[in-house]
């Protein structure tokens, strides 16, 4: 019995328990009492942990996934054209009066004016400008601007004692002026036309004003001198509400900042906490249900991702729900491919903390897994995978064999990458080990498959995996795998027995309804096409032994190490892409690499 | 019928309808449990069947409870289900019994998935027709009110749209209740919820007495209207339409005309955008009056918006508003209030508002006559004609006829040849296609000798474009050429040209000689057929390549009901014949498909040989020995003209062989 691994369990649980508690996060209370149960923990632990050698079960990492900021994969070369510039805004609402006057440096003046000064500078930075239509406008005065805005942050980066009571509304109104705008409509196709792989970002022509807006305010939330009790009266809901909007920005830049500033938010006013979360479920409906197109849902699922990793346990009924009901349907929408990353890494954090939970996932998934679309049926195949990396062994008993007859449909896909990732499972010990546990219930489901795509499936590719996994069966269990396979020729037998008796009991339903008087009004649909299977070979009477042999020639070593990352975003057709863009992308600089759970409390 | 003695063992017909009772049952709940969704699909598909098998009481009191309490099942099953029981009254015992029907449909209604639950409601509301005014109350409105009450948004979106179906019927109180509900869904927390209200509250308007619309949808749709979400915004100016055709002109001045506009001028381009894109609705409801103090201002304003989608529905709706103007006086209102602006949409920066406003412009002619038109629109027309954007030039140049009518395309035609022999020779493949599509139209009106001057080599020209589709439009161009200019001119200037291109070195050409030579017969007729065309088809039949010699089967076949019956007994049944013998697996196929249509019509069957399995076939890649025409110059996307749907539609005819 080559699968000891059963022994090994115990480790891996330590593994996981010690994990937690790092990532796992004291209550703010501030919202409702309820959510006051958890006390305040000094400092998350360093937060990557050392994985037990031993340990199958790998606990997920401690941040989300980070959004990719250009999904796009620029293929370099040749096809890269500067296109018309890719830039609009909305900025409709210019200011008037644009004339700024540059104002004395901060640090230049005397320390008791500076405050009125910075009033006035934040002021003076409420000042909009037309980026779009007459890009070479105002040029001095846009001058003035950006140098106000750098010195700003300058100035709030460096100095202390400067967030003063008095800053807290001029610097609100100065981001809320600048940055709450309608967005420009987009210059892509909307709605189902859509596609996310192939259309490139109109960026923001604003952006050298407003990247300086975004870091300044960043900065001011992160000043040790702010104050949540101050802010938070400038800092209310609607304001949230209006930062939410923007979060369909086409820009991935300006995505990327609001990301973070919304994840400093989340941290520091705990008011705010269950009204950001409502309403990021109102903004997740809408996409899933009404218009399948915003651009901000990685984003959205990377901050969510480090809120459910500081959630406090036992987990609260609103937040399960939040699982079922919302991250769970995401797994539909047909740009899944965008956001997965981090759709998977919020959905494996929710099971690591409460594992009861898995059950409904897996079952969640199986209702959406893919029909056609075989990309992102890879796609599921990964997020299982990661779900039962981390599954307890009582939880993998519950779900095994829908599981299994699933995962006995993708090998047998005629897509060979489904095919493929699906086999690739009998590369990971711990799924096999729970397998082995189970090998009497899960052999006689996958069993068919493997036989009949041993020999039938077009890629030899997948042949050489099939008998790899048949042969892991055959070690594991020998005695049930001559079972199944004298099952698998009786069954087959008996599928065609059943087939007839089918037809002929909805012959009988039939009559029965003929005698009825008010049978000529409801025409039953003509009969459907009976579903076949795609079999094209008939069982050959190929004896065990035989399959045995080719079993030990077949299972080719090739296995072990094929388990690559595929880039699942994919150029399909070669269209000129924009230089302005991809520079504009690259020049980027993130506020910060990942979001920490450290500071999330419920 | 009754002795469908298929299972000839049957013991069903004795056993049929005693003994075993709750066999129907029992199948349903076996197939469902079936792994194979197809499977389950189709059995709920035969729901119908099983429910005349049960008779109408048992589906009252066994398969509806089943179908209530264990479905749970993928989302297609479920939308079957929905769908079906919409049609079910007369299977649970007609009008009487029809509630029966509610509680399984209400728990569809509350579903996740939208397209299962607007199913559900579709079929609720078929069902409410059914109920009797007192079953309504019993059972129906407190559905509705259940539903307006669930914790999830899901019940109280499907609510929404039930409302205008039981008001009507409903007594006084229950009226007043259903008010209420419906008013707190107006004021929803959640925005899907408050979006569902607003499109519905149209709907629910016109089902009210008036004075419930003046004193509660009006302030609904204020309230609405002013949403802090942009989306729930511009639904209330669909609502909008509605209500305003239900109020006198005082009352919507007072209530309706702030808030609209309001939305006119809303700092979301998406709420301009509806108001615009709904403008004719709304100058229709609220009549010429306002109309012409609000509306127009309002128009011009969004004909000058800043974002180009508003400009470009804005323009979609200059000629719909203009003819919809009193007559009395309209034309000083165009020529004062609305083309000076048009006059500036024509240089717009952005392509799609002036593509926008070439497809309607041309209307105005009709409405402004002919001094106005020659003063004032012909400019703007030659300009449109000169746009750099294709699309524009391609919605002047196919809207000429409006044009045609007031002063006659000759102003036009100096303009005009030099655009279309542009377009003609344009370098994407769609734009060619769209101007080919336009040349009968082109040839009507501008004549015969004009054509033959001018553009008769641009239609030559297409048949040997690298790109199939254009091919394949220039050959069904010269048949409708050949349907307006007669069978001479066909004989003088085409089929010459058409049967030079049969020794073309080119197999693609060889095959489009074939391909014109299906789409022309019919319209030449016998004589041209039977002396110029056959002869060349027959001498194809020796051509190298297997693809023209199929193509020749095929076209033998498809000219055959043309020739008289010498001519296919002593010349075309002996070469069908010897391609019957070819080497080429598809020539003979085709060989002896058409072998067995001229033979039925020697029979004197005389039926004409059914051959409406497209003429188009390219069959152009016999890839063992030539090269599959690639797709060449022009994938990628082409937005501006279609959009990427049409286009995986376009490709559909790409390399598929027969």
């Amino acid at each position: 019995m080559p699968y000891k691994l059963k022994k090994e369990k115990e480790p891996p649980k330590l593994a996981k328990g010690t994990a937690k508690p790092s990532s796992s996060s004291k209550d703010g209370g501030g919202e409702s009492t309820d959510e006051a149960q958890s006390q305040p923990q000094p400092q998350p632990q360093p937060q990557p942990q050392p994985q037990p050698p031993s340990s199958n079960k790998r606990p997920s990492n401690s941040t989300p996934p980070p959004t990719q900021l250009s999904k796009i994969k620029y293929s370099g070369g040749p096809q890269i054209v500067k296109k018309e510039r890719r830039q609009s805004s909305s900025r409709f609402n210019l200011s008037k009066n644009r004339e700024l006057q540059k104002l004395p440096a901060l640090k230049d003046s005397p320390t008791q004016e500076r405050e009125e000064l910075f009033i006035q500078k934040l002021r003076q930075c409420c000042v909009l400008f037309d980026f779009v239509s007459d890009p070479l406008s105002d040029l001095k005065f846009k001058e003035v601007k950006r140098a106000g805005l750098n010195e700003m942050v300058e100035y709030i980066t460096h100095s202390r004692d400067v967030v003063t009571e008095a800053i807290y509304p001029e610097a609100v109104t100065m981001f809320s002026v600048n940055l709450f705008r309608t967005l420009p409509p987009s210059s892509n196709p909307t709605g189902a036309e859509f596609d996310p792989e192939e259309d490139e970002p109109t960026l923001e022509a604003a952006w050298p004003h407003l990247q300086l807006v975004y870091e300044f305010f960043l900065r001011f939330l992160e000043s040790p001198d702010f104050q949540p009790n101050i802010a938070k009266k400038y800092i209310d809901q609607k304001f949230v509400l209006a930062l939410l909007d923007l979060f369909d920005s086409e820009d991935p830049r300006e995505r990327d900042f609001l990301k973070t500033i919304l994840h400093r938010i989340y941290g520091k006013f705990l008011g705010l906490r269950a009204y950001i979360r409502r309403q990021i479920n109102h903004i997740f409906y809408r996409f899933i249900y009404e218009t399948e197109h915003h651009n901000g849902i990685a984003e959205l699922l990377e901050i969510l991702g480090s809120i459910i990793n500081g959630f406090a346990l036992p987990l609260k009924e609103e937040h399960k729900m939040f699982l079922i009901r919302v991250l769970l349907p995401l797994h539909k929408v047909k740009s899944l491919s965008v956001y997965h990353p981090q759709l998977a890494y919020c959905v494996v954090q929710f099971l690591e903390k409460e594992s009861s939970l898995t059950e409904p996932v897996i079952v969640g998934l199986l209702k959406f897994w893919p029909k056609t679309h075989s990309p992102k049926e890879v796609m599921f195949l990964n997020e299982l995978e990661e779900i039962l990396d981390v599954i307890e062994p009582s939880e993998f008993s519950k779900v095994m064999e829908p599981l299994f007859r699933q995962l006995a449909k993708c090998v047998s896909s005629p897509h060979f990458q489904v095919a493929e990732r699906a086999l690739y499972y009998w590369n990971n010990e711990y799924i096999m080990s729970l397998i082995s546990d189970n090998a009497a219930r899960v052999l006689p489901i996958m069993f068919p498959a493997l036989y009949r795509n041993s020999k039938s499936h077009w890629n030899k590719t997948i042949h050489g995996l099939i008998y790899n996994a048949l042969k892991l069966f055959m070690e594991m269990n020998q005695k049930l795998f001559d079972d199944c396979t004298q099952q698998y020729k009786a069954e087959k037998q008996k599928g065609r027995f059943r087939m007839k008796e089918r037809e002929e009991m909805w012959q009988k339903i039939e009559e029965l309804a003929r005698l009825n008087p008010q049978y000529p009004m409801f025409r039953a649909p003509p009969p459907l096409p009976p579903v076949y299977s795609m079999e094209t070979e008939t069982p050959t009477a190929e004896d065990i032994q035989l399959l045995k042999r080719t079993v030990e020639t077949e299972a080719v070593q090739m296995l072990k190490d094929i388990k690559k990352e595929k880039v699942l975003l994919r150029r399909k057709s070669e269209l000129p892409q924009d230089v302005y863009t991809i520079k504009a992308l690259e020049a980027h600089k993130r506020a910060e690499e990942f979001l920490t759970a450290s500071q999330e409390a419920l | 019928m009754a002795g469908a003695a298929g299972p000839g063992t049957g013991p069903g017909a004795a056993r049929g309808d005693g003994d075993d009772s709750l066999y129907p049952i029992a199948v349903l709940i076996d197939e469902l449990r079936n792994e194979d969704v197809q499977l389950r699909l189709n059995s709920i598909k035969k729901l119908s069947t099983i429910a005349l098998a049960l008779g109408v009481e048992r589906t009252r009191t066994e398969l509806l409870p089943f179908l209530t309490d264990t479905i749970y099942d993928e989302d297609e099953v479920l939308l079957a289900l929905a769908e079906q029981l919409g049609n079910f009254t007369g299977l649970v015992g007609g009008p009487d019994f029809a509630h029966c029907l509610l509680p399984p449909l209400e728990s569809l209604a509350t579903v996740e998935e939208t397209v299962v639950r607007d199913k559900a409601v579709e079929s609720l509301r078929q069902i409410s027709q059914e109920h009797t005014p007192v079953a309504l109350e019993a059972h129906f409105v407190p559905l509705v009110k259940r539903l307006a009450s669930g914790d999830w948004f899901t019940s109280r979106t499907s609510a929404c749209g039930l409302f205008s179906v039981c008001y009507p019927r409903a007594s006084n109180a229950v009226k007043a209740e259903i008010r209420q509900h419906f008013r707190s869904l107006c004021s929803d927390d959640t925005p899907m919820v408050r979006r569902a209200a607003a499109s519905k509250l149209g709907e629910f308007a016109k089902v009210l007495e008036l004075d419930s619309v003046k004193s509660e949808i009006v302030p609904l749709f204020t309230n609405l209207a002013s949403d802090e979400q942009d989306s729930v915004r511009l639904l209330a100016v669909e609502a909008c339409v509605s209500i305003a055709q239900l109020l006198s002109q005082d009352d919507l001045e007072a209530l309706v005309m702030p808030t609209l506009r309001q939305a006119a001028e809303d700092k979301s381009w998406r709420v301009r955008y509806m108001v615009a894109d709904k403008f004719s609705e709304l100058q229709k409801a609220v009549g010429p009056k306002i109309t012409l103090n609000d509306l127009i201002p309002a128009f011009q304003n969004l004909l000058k918006d800043c974002e180009a989608e508003v400009r470009a529905a804005a323009a979609h709706k200059v000629k719909e508003l203009c003819e919809n103007l009193p007559t009395e006086g309209r034309e000083t209102i165009i020529m004062n209030q609305i083309l000076p602006f048009i006059k500036e949409l024509v240089s717009d920066t952005n392509q799609h508002v002036k593509s926008a406003l070439a497809s309607v412009i041309m209307g105005l002619s009709t409405i402004l006559g002919k001094e106005n038109t020659i003063e004032h629109l012909l400019p703007l027309f030659l300009a449109q004609l000169k746009d750099e954007c294709p699309e524009v030039r391609l919605n002047i140049i196919s809207n000429l006829d409006c044009v045609n009518e007031v002063i006659g395309i000759r102003q036009l035609s100096q303009s005009l040849l030099p655009a279309i022999v542009e377009l003609a020779e344009d370098a994407k493949w769609r734009v060619r296609l769209a101007i080919i599509e336009y040349m009968p139209l082109l040839a009507g009106q501008l004549g015969v000798e004009f054509f033959d001057e001018k553009l008769n080599s641009l239609c030559m020209a297409w048949l040997v474009d690298h790109v199939y589709a254009i091919r394949e439009a220039a050959t069904s161009n010269l048949m409708k050429l050949v349907q307006k200019f007669g069978t001479e001119w066909a004989q003088n200037t085409i089929v010459p040209k058409v049967l030079v291109m049969a020794n073309d070195p080119n197999y693609l050409h060889r095959m489009t000689t074939l391909f014109c030579i299906n789409a022309l017969s019919e319209a030449c007729g016998q004589e041209i057929t039977t002396k110029q065309m056959l002869p060349i088809v027959l001498k194809m039949a020796g051509d190298q390549v297997a693809n023209v010699r199929f193509n020749v089967a095929k076209s033998l076949q498809k000219i055959g009901p043309i020739l008289d019956t010498d001519a296919l007994q002593e010349e075309v049944k002996p070469v069908l014949q010897k391609l019957g013998q070819d080497e080429d697996m598809d020539v003979k196929y085709f060989a002896q498909e058409a072998i067995s249509a001229v033979a039925q019509r020697l029979t004197k069957l005389d039926f004409p040989v059914k051959d409406n399995e497209e003429p188009s076939a390219p069959g152009a890649d016999k890839n063992h020995f030539l090269r599959p025409r690639g797709p060449g110059e022009d994938t990628g996307k082409f937005v501006p003209l279609m959009s990427r749907h049409t286009e995986s539609e376009r490709l559909g005819w790409f390399p598929r062989r027969q």
